[in-house]
């Protein structure tokens, strides 16, 4: 019978994009391939990751170099989940306009979320706003 | 004749701009500024530009480079020129698909089938 390795947890403080960003990811594909995620999934994860972290830094704390971003992982071999946080005020991700209406095609930015929704099990932002929780459960349907 | 950058190259043959990604990865958040640049430069000096971007080298695409990408469509268009993409493997594509921005751009299986579009 297989034995299943403990859940990997990380609690990581990032204070610069670069490198948090390739530190983050690299931990991140490492505990997930030891847990047999498939190719697809570690795809649509280190997406997501880079998508909210770079919110994170730019939207949330506007590039304020002042600013952390708080990252926090936990992996089993069925699940994992991630929270991003930011020292920014928060919004209200209802307000993005929709970047495939007809109106907004055009328009180069506003597309990192929709990618998160698209490749993600669940996604939530935590009031205010500042936080986002997201997670991949193998084999479910993506959330958008 | 090549003219190797950090990030892609570029090359001219029979009227057509060919710009490849140099490696894998590139595309990510980190290096997508720099892309971006070295993309508007090699339409600068152009006048109707046609340009072909070969994606087989390309695993990764990020909401920025999808941006970026966007931007050098203005820029090609606004000197009367187009644009192709080729070579997308599918989860590129797929990117382009949720997107939606499939609808923006106009991709081709292959450099050739891209290159010809422009007759």
């Amino acid at each position: 019978m297989a034995t299943s390795l403990p859940a990997f947890r990380c609690d990581e403080t990032l204070r610069e994009l670069r490198q948090g960003l390739e530190s983050v990811q690299d931990t991140i594909a490492t505990a997930l391939s030891a847990r047999d995620y498939e190719e697809g999934a570690m795809f649509a994860i280190r997406l997501a990751i880079e998508e909210a972290i770079v919110n994170a830094f730019r939207h949330g704390n506007r590039s304020d170099p002042k600013k952390v971003v708080f990252f926090r992982a936990e992996i089993d071999d069925r699940e994992a989940r991630f929270e991003v946080e930011d020292q920014g005020p928060g919004f209200d991700p209802r307000t993005i306009p929709d970047p495939t209406d007809e109106d907004n095609i055009e328009i180069p930015s506003g597309r990192g979320v929709m990618l998160i929704r698209a490749y993600m099990s669940s996604v939530e932002y935590v009031k205010p706003g500042n936080r986002l929780r997201m997670s991949y459960v193998k084999g479910a349907v993506p959330s958008a | 004749m090549a003219a190797p950058s950090s990030h892609i190259s570029i090359r001219k043959h029979d009227g057509v701009i060919r710009i490849d990604f140099v490696d894998r990865n590139i595309l990510d958040e980190l290096n997508i500024h720099q892309i971006g640049e070295e993309l508007l430069k090699s339409v600068e000096s152009e006048f109707k530009p046609k340009v072909v971007i070969v994606f087989a080298n390309v695993e990764h695409l990020s909401s920025a480079a999808f941006g970026t990408l966007m931007k050098f469509l203005e820029r090609v268009k606004s000197r009367d020129g187009q644009l192709r993409l080729c070579e997308l493997k599918p989860r590129v594509l797929e990117g382009f698909t949720i997107t939606k921005l499939n609808r923006l751009f106009a991709i081709h299986d292959s450099y050739q089938a891209a290159a010809d579009s422009f007759k």
